[in-house]
């Protein structure tokens, strides 16, 4: 267990230098530096920015220096367009990220579960294939799609929900929206495990046994069905994440997505640069943390 | 009969045939195959049009097709060609409705007595025929889905099997780098090279046949090809390892075959059902990827649309028009739930690990 658990962490930290390492060099690849600003600076100002900067060194001590600032200062730089620091526009942003993503998350996981189980427990009845047709509609919805059309019939057409304001956030739609497609997701999984949980014979054996109903779907088989839906929770949290850009602009939250997507319109590298590395190790984290707790739970998986 | 035995020796296993008696014609015609022999493809093919779901789609797709090849042929407007009247720019053609014609169209056609061809979707805010626009969205977005799948399977198809045949070290040193490329975040990495390459590229090809693509385009098909071959890969590996312990494979090998053609001939064919159901799910991943892409600004360059630049420039005007959003918008999910259905579909009829 320990011998995997270092395996898998020292695969996090190399992909997390690769991430950096590509960021950073991909973005000192753009054309033009981060001073070719409208105004024209005079060569004196553009010299003394550039050395204050440290942009003669060569580029892999630039890199060597960035990561320096950013692990042991968390110093991300200032925002090339906005003058604001970088680390604390993440930090602003994922006050509401953090709440949209995790409601979202939790919506998808008890929603999914709930409507999984439901489907596996009436196989080939009415409730069943509405489930089952609702969530093959569902992945078949691009988030943006449906944020644009939720914004319109509940928000603009219908009135129901307002729009979103710095006073008065309502996550009513960002969260839906957010949490449509990893729900279906889910959903799926839920009920594929669990109709393979039940057809098992320890649950047979419980039956006849006499163990109630209800003890045999909780104790026996949503307990065995949850394990596959587990390794989903860290490709969700990605989903989520880059789901939340788009997300976030359309209802804008202003949130860490919505900041990151203008970044990218405004081509403001430095945060699009701190934005993607803050956000790459998160994904890296998450998915160490499934892939870890997958290996504690399920008993029937070696480790080596 | 009897009189043919030979001499039975003692404790002989000999058979007795005295004890046999010869079958009759009806015995016989028990033994009849009455069924047309069938090759896997032919079964799978079977079971693939006896699901309703997977037909409707298939059907659907190639509706879809048939109208975005003879749509343009019909329809006499260019995507990108501002409604004019002989020449003169229509001023008042900007925001139609669906079916609607603008005031000095219908001047025109009042005075000349001729019809116009109908704005089946309206225009767009620049007065552009929305209908035309949201079949050349869909011919980007499905074009973009179909090469972006195929360069995939090529890379990942070719990467797998060189890793599972040749096994061993070569095998772990190949699969530790798909691990790490596989757990890069793959959207973020799209969207950073994206911007760069977009930057970068945009010079560099002008003047090419890649110009007219656009620097986006190319971008998105180069992410494409560094990123998301590792799932195929892996999964072509998988199935490799397994077949290539099949005695053919070991009777190929025996006679001399040289690996290459192992490959080809033995190993390939045997994993194609599962490349295929792969293939076929990858396109509306694609679709989705480069919808999600030009959403952001970082899709198709302009005039060219796309569904998803579509849908987002029909964001600005959502209260007003609301109908320039939902057009691609059904168009993409019905792409991708069509794609979705017809993988579905494959993966039950083809795959025989799944079959009960």
């Amino acid at each position: 267990m320990a011998k995997y658990v270092v395996k898998r962490t020292i695969l996090a930290i190399i992909t997390v230098i690769l991430i950096s390492a590509i960021t950073f060099f991909t973005m000192y690849a753009v054309p033009g530096g981060p001073f070719d600003s409208e105004k024209a600076l005079s060569p004196a100002v553009q010299a003394a920015l550039e050395e204050r900067y440290g942009l003669n060194d060569p580029v892999p001590v630039q890199y060597l220096n960035y990561m320096r600032r950013l692990v042991f200062e968390l110093d991300f730089g200032v925002g090339l367009k906005t003058g604001r620091d970088v680390f604390a526009t993440i930090m602003t942003g994922m006050r509401t990220s953090a709440k949209l993503g995790l409601s979202a998350a939790a919506v998808a996981i008890v929603f999914g579960l709930v409507l999984g189980s439901l489907a596996a427990l009436n196989r080939g009845k009415l409730i069943d294939r509405l489930v089952v047709f609702f969530s093959t509609l569902a992945t078949s919805v691009p988030s943006f799609v449906l944020a644009t059309l939720l914004l319109l019939i509940f928000s603009i057409q219908l009135g129901w929900v307002p729009a979103w304001s710095a006073s008065n956030p309502n996550y009513i739609l960002p969260v839906i929206s957010l949490a449509m497609y990893p729900m279906a997701y889910i959903t799926r999984l839920t009920k594929t495990s669990m109709l393979d949980a039940l057809n098992q014979d320890y649950i047979r054996t419980a039956r006849a046994k006499g163990v109630a109903n209800y003890k045999v779907i909780f104790k026996h088989a949503l307990r065995n069905a949850l394990i596959p839906v587990v390794t989903y929770v860290g490709p969700m949290i990605a989903f989520i994440i880059t789901g939340s850009m788009v997300v976030e602009t359309i209802f804008s939250t202003g949130g860490l997505g919505q900041e990151f997507v203008s970044a990218i319109t405004n081509r403001d590298y430095t945060m699009i640069m701190g934005t993607t590395i803050f956000l790459a190790v998160l994904m890296v984290v998450a998915n160490l943390i499934t892939d870890i707790v997958y290996k504690i739970i399920d008993p029937r998986i070696s480790f080596d | 009969m009897t009189e043919k035995m030979p001499k039975k020796n003692l404790f002989s296993s000999q058979i007795n045939l005295s004890k046999f008696t010869p079958a009759s014609e009806d015995e016989k015609r028990q033994k009849e195959v009455m069924s047309e022999s069938t090759t896997f493809f032919k079964d799978g093919m079977k079971k693939l049009m006896r699901n309703p779901l997977a037909v409707g789609s298939i059907i659907v797709l190639v509706l879809l097709i048939v109208t975005i090849i003879v749509a343009p042929m019909i329809v006499p407007y260019g995507y990108e060609e501002i409604n004019n009247i002989d020449g003169r720019r229509d001023r008042t053609a900007a925001n139609l409705g669906p079916f609607q014609y603008s005031e000095t169209e219908q001047q025109w056609m009042e005075e000349t007595g001729e019809s116009r061809f109908p704005h089946i979707f309206g225009t767009d805010s620049l007065g552009r025929d929305y209908f035309m626009r949201v079949i050349y969205g869909t011919r980007v977005s499905l074009a973009v889905g179909f090469f972006a799948s195929i360069l995939v399977m090529i890379i990942g198809v070719l990467y797998g099997s060189i890793a599972g045949y040749a096994g061993g070290k070569v095998d772990l040193i190949m699969m530790r780098i798909c691990d790490i490329i596989y757990s890069l975040p793959d959207l973020l990495m799209v969207i950073l090279l994206s911007v760069v390459l977009d930057e970068t590229l945009g010079s560099a090809i002008e003047g090419t046949v890649f110009a007219s693509l656009g620097s986006n385009m190319l971008a998105l098909f180069i992410v494409f090809a560094l990123l998301y071959w590792v799932g195929m890969a892996r999964l072509v590996r998988g199935q490799i390892l397994t077949i290539k312990e099949n005695e053919y494979v070991l009777a190929a090998r025996t006679i001399g075959t040289k690996p290459p053609r192992i490959l080809r001939k033995h190993i390939l064919p045997n994993c194609l059902s599962v490349i295929i159901i792969s293939v076929a799910l990858q396109v509306p991943s694609a679709i989705f990827t480069e919808s999600y892409l030009s959403f952001l600004g970082l899709g198709v360059s302009a005039p060219m649309p796309s569904l998803g630049s579509l849908a987002n420039s029909a964001r600005g005007a959502l209260t007003s028009y609301p109908h320039q959003l939902v057009f691609p918008a059904i168009m993409i999910c019905l792409i991708v739930l069509a794609f979705n259905l017809l993988g579905d579909g494959l993966r039950d009829a083809f795959d025989p690990k799944l079959r009960r």
